[in-house]
């Protein structure tokens, strides 16, 4: 992902970006570089998917060891806001995905739309996420660890629940923040340069993935922390 | 510009009267320090990271010396008080010795471990070597390389600000509830050494990536899998192991910061968290990360055995193999750290299972062997290398195997024989490879000759100064010398002080090495691009090599290891003689 982009800063000429593009010049063609990004990041993904492993694996433990304070626990969890909160990374992995698709048809107006749309909702998350659900349960004193200071838990062990709630919630949301920043960079270089088009979208593609695994991620959070009881 | 177009001429070919890669530009110090600082050259990298990870071996070295000079002599709280045998007394008394001593063999673990070892062959001679064996121009990534560079020097400083803080003294695992006790007021060094390893962790992953890649999409025209040199065969395996393991530290170095911070009690027992978790997580990285240890230093081997003795490498696909299959079982054997903790089944299971990292490791070592077999072996310091590696690593593998059976784990786990049997693995293994790896390509990374005679007797003066320090620690564990303890029973003490004149003889060898390759830099001869008669492509180009790696992509027309068939390359014939081919008629087919 890093070493494509190398020639083509310039803005000056009226060639759209994508046309202008040269590949690196380690590489034998545009196709092997293509290939090679493509493969670097399926690797990332696989990185990624192994991070939160952990925090599943440590999920599933304590839901073995304490089952009752996991379900009282997930009980203050408004299903509402999480299920929300699925439909628009739902609707935002849609939009990116056609978003790619434009940049292959060179549609650049609505290629520059659909990541609008997927940007727009990945911050309208973060939102949902802070001002609905973290901040209320923050002054309750829902907190996680030594921070937990509410006094009607139901169990012992409810701020543990707690604690692996907001580390995964947490870093999810991260790497939604990390997903945004990623996606608006290629919407600046969409605007400045036409930067992506049939034949160039490394960078859009590879962003895109990204969105994807923060979407399915979600996808795999929300039963385990909202609906399973 | 050369008038001859090659089926892959992309116009950047043809670099005639290109510098070496060390030529320094136009501008002075500053300019060429910063050219240095914001190099993607993969060659440059390289010698960075040398640089980085040379100075962290020293640091760790000189904890083990301190360590060893500790154990000299048993510390005994004598009735009246006084304190005696004890070096490390700053503060009050002997309890805070302990704690320094405790301090002091951390840092050696956890530098050596996360600093030196991990990323020591990968990073020093997979980032010099990768490309020039593939007949590339760079790695695929290589600003990402660069950006690896930098972050594993944002690790190293963090663990050096958390030595400067008075260190950590939970041992090289961050075993908790050490790491994660109300009581100790080390919040910050601990943070601070975990952070380290998690950012290093980012280094590593981002080099295997990058590895992987390069490995799949640069490999020059005419080079199939199965003409690779088995370095690069080595270091794929490695690559696998460092991508899909390193994850797992992150997101548990993570945990045990958050825990630390909040005491959230998903480690620490005292609030309901298991302790065991964090051994798995731990372990579950950990384990398979012994073999991104290993691996490379095997690869190296190989090619020093090949090289040196002028043999077809035994079993080129076994090797390859054995590679990728201790790749695989290495994820499968994590728990027999943890033998004492759980039950009868499942330690049958996982001791099973780490029998079966014996076989691929025996293949490797059988290989050498037949590959050694009538070979024209040269006495150069990498064949003493290689052959030191043979014996260390054979004995450091061999005493795996009662540590993998239950029933004598459970006399032997937290003894010194464990300390012996992972210093003869990562020490006898990687670090003795690492060493002749360095010898065997310094005329390519330099492009001078090392002092041949003064490397040799470094290469003993290593071999016999380790085996006096670590052979003794087997008679101590197996007599019940538990690890990690400032004092001892004085029955003990005259091994201890064998292992403490070992380790000094061990250090000396070091230093004439370090000499040996200061002077080489000095007043060294130049050297010829191809001093071993090598086949492989680093061999191919100029020493040391320039720009661009080589003047123009290579087209391969052998295997690397093809010296019955093949001239090596910039080589004089005569001193390179091919066998005579057997006469018709009498084939043994």
């Amino acid at each position: 992902m890093t070493t494509m982009d190398t020639h083509s800063k310039s803005s000056d000429t009226g060639t759209p970006g994508w046309k202008r593009y040269a590949f690196a010049d380690h590489f034998r063609n545009a196709e092997d570089e293509f290939d090679a990004c493509k493969l670097g990041f399926w690797l990332f993904l696989a990185t990624e998917i192994l991070l939160f492993s952990g925090l599943f694996c440590a999920y599933a433990m304590f839901r073995l060891l304490y089952p009752e304070a996991f379900a009282a626990g997930s009980h203050h969890l408004d299903v509402f806001y999480g299920g929300i909160n699925t439909l628009v990374l739902l609707l935002s992995s849609f939009t990116v995905a056609m978003a790619i698709r434009c940049a292959q048809r060179d549609n650049q107006k609505w290629l520059r739309i659909n990541l609008i749309i997927t940007i727009f909702c990945a911050f309208l998350f973060f939102f949902i996420k802070i001002a609905f659900e973290y901040i209320p349960k923050w002054q309750q004193g829902i907190r996680p660890g030594i921070l937990y200071s509410n006094p009607f838990a139901a169990h012992p062990q409810e701020p543990t629940w707690w604690s692996v709630y907001y580390g995964a919630t947490s870093v999810h949301a991260l790497h939604v923040l990390i997903g945004a920043g990623l996606l608006s960079w290629c919407l600046y270089r969409s605007i400045r340069f036409k930067a992506y088009g049939p034949k160039h979208y490394t960078m859009l593609e590879n962003a895109g993935l990204y969105w994807h695994l923060v979407d399915i991620i979600w996808i795999f959070l929300f039963p385990l922390l909202y609906l399973i009881h | 510009m050369t008038t001859i177009n090659t089926p892959h001429d992309s116009g950047h070919d043809g670099h005639h009267d290109e510098g070496s890669y060390l030529t320094p530009v136009e501008g002075g110090l500053v300019t060429n320090i910063i050219r240095w600082a914001t190099t993607i050259d993969h060659k440059k990298l390289g010698m960075m990271y040398l640089v980085a990870v040379l100075i962290m071996f020293f640091l760790g070295g000189m904890m083990a010396m301190a360590v060893r000079a500790e154990l000299w002599s048993p510390t005994r709280v004598l009735a009246d008080g006084t304190v005696t045998g004890q070096l490390f007394q700053w503060g009050d008394g002997a309890a805070q010795g302990y704690e320094n001593f405790n301090r002091i063999f951390t840092i050696h673990g956890a530098v050596m471990v996360f600093l030196v070892i991990i990323p020591g062959i990968p990073a020093v001679l997979g980032n010099f070597l990768l490309p020039l064996m593939l007949g590339a121009k760079d790695v695929a990534f290589p600003r990402l390389n660069l950006l690896s560079w930098y972050i594993y020097c944002l690790g190293a400083l963090f663990a050096v600000a958390s030595l400067i803080g008075s260190g950590v003294d939970t041992g090289w695992t961050f075993y908790t509830p050490y790491s994660s006790s109300h009581a100790s007021n080390e919040y910050g060094n601990v943070v601070l050494m975990t952070s380290a390893a998690f950012i290093l962790g980012f280094s590593s992953i981002l080099t295997g990536l990058n590895f992987i890649v390069t490995i799949h999409k640069l490999r020059c025209p005419g080079m199939g899998w199965f003409d690779m040199p088995l370095f690069i065969w080595a270091m794929y395996a490695t690559s696998i192991i460092q991508v899909l393991a390193t994850p797992v530290i992150g997101i548990t170095l993570a945990l045990l910061i958050y825990e630390r911070l909040l005491h959230v009690g998903i480690f620490d027992p005292s609030l309901g968290g298991d302790p065991v978790l964090f051994q798995h997580f731990f372990w579950f990285y950990s384990h398979p990360v012994v073999y991104v240890m290993i691996l490379p230093g095997m690869g190296v081997v190989t090619e020093i055995i090949a090289v040196h003795a002028r043999k077809p490498v035994f079993g080129y696909r076994a090797i390859a193999f054995a590679s990728l299959g201790i790749a695989g079982v290495s994820f499968l054997v994590w728990a027999h750290h943890m033998f004492a903790s759980m039950g009868e089944l499942a330690s049958a299971i996982f001791s099973a299972l780490t029998f079966f990292v014996a076989i691929p490791t025996a293949v490797k070592v059988f290989n050498w062997i037949a590959t050694l077999y009538k070979g024209s072996i040269a006495f150069t310091t990498p064949m003493f290398y290689a052959l030191a590696f043979l014996f260390l690593f054979s004995i450091g593998g061999l005493t795996g195997l009662p540590l993998a059976t239950l029933a004598t784990d459970m006399h032997l786990h937290d003894s010194y024989f464990i300390v012996a049997h992972f210093h003869y693995t990562m020490m006898g293994g990687t670090i003795i490879a690492a060493i002749g790896g360095l010898h065997h390509w310094w005329p390519k990374m330099t492009g001078k000759m090392y002092n041949e005679r003064v490397g040799i007797l470094g290469c003993l003066l290593v071999f016999v100064g380790f085996n006096v320090t670590f052979f003794t620690q087997f008679f101590l564990g197996t007599q019940g010398m538990p690890r990690r303890y400032a004092s001892y029973i004085d029955e003990f003490q005259l091994l201890h002080q064998i292992s403490t004149v070992g380790s000094f003889i061990l250090a000396t060898g070091m230093f004439v090495h370090a000499a040996n390759f200061i002077h080489s830099l000095i007043a060294g001869a130049k050297a010829p691009p191809n001093p071993w008669g090598g086949l492989s492509l680093e061999w191919n180009t100029d020493s040391p090599p320039i720009e661009h790696n080589f003047h123009h992509e290579p087209l391969l027309t052998h295997g690397p290891y093809d010296y019955e068939d093949v001239y090596p390359p910039h080589c004089d014939p005569a001193d390179y003689p091919l066998p005579e081919p057997l006469p018709e008629g009498n084939s043994t087919h």
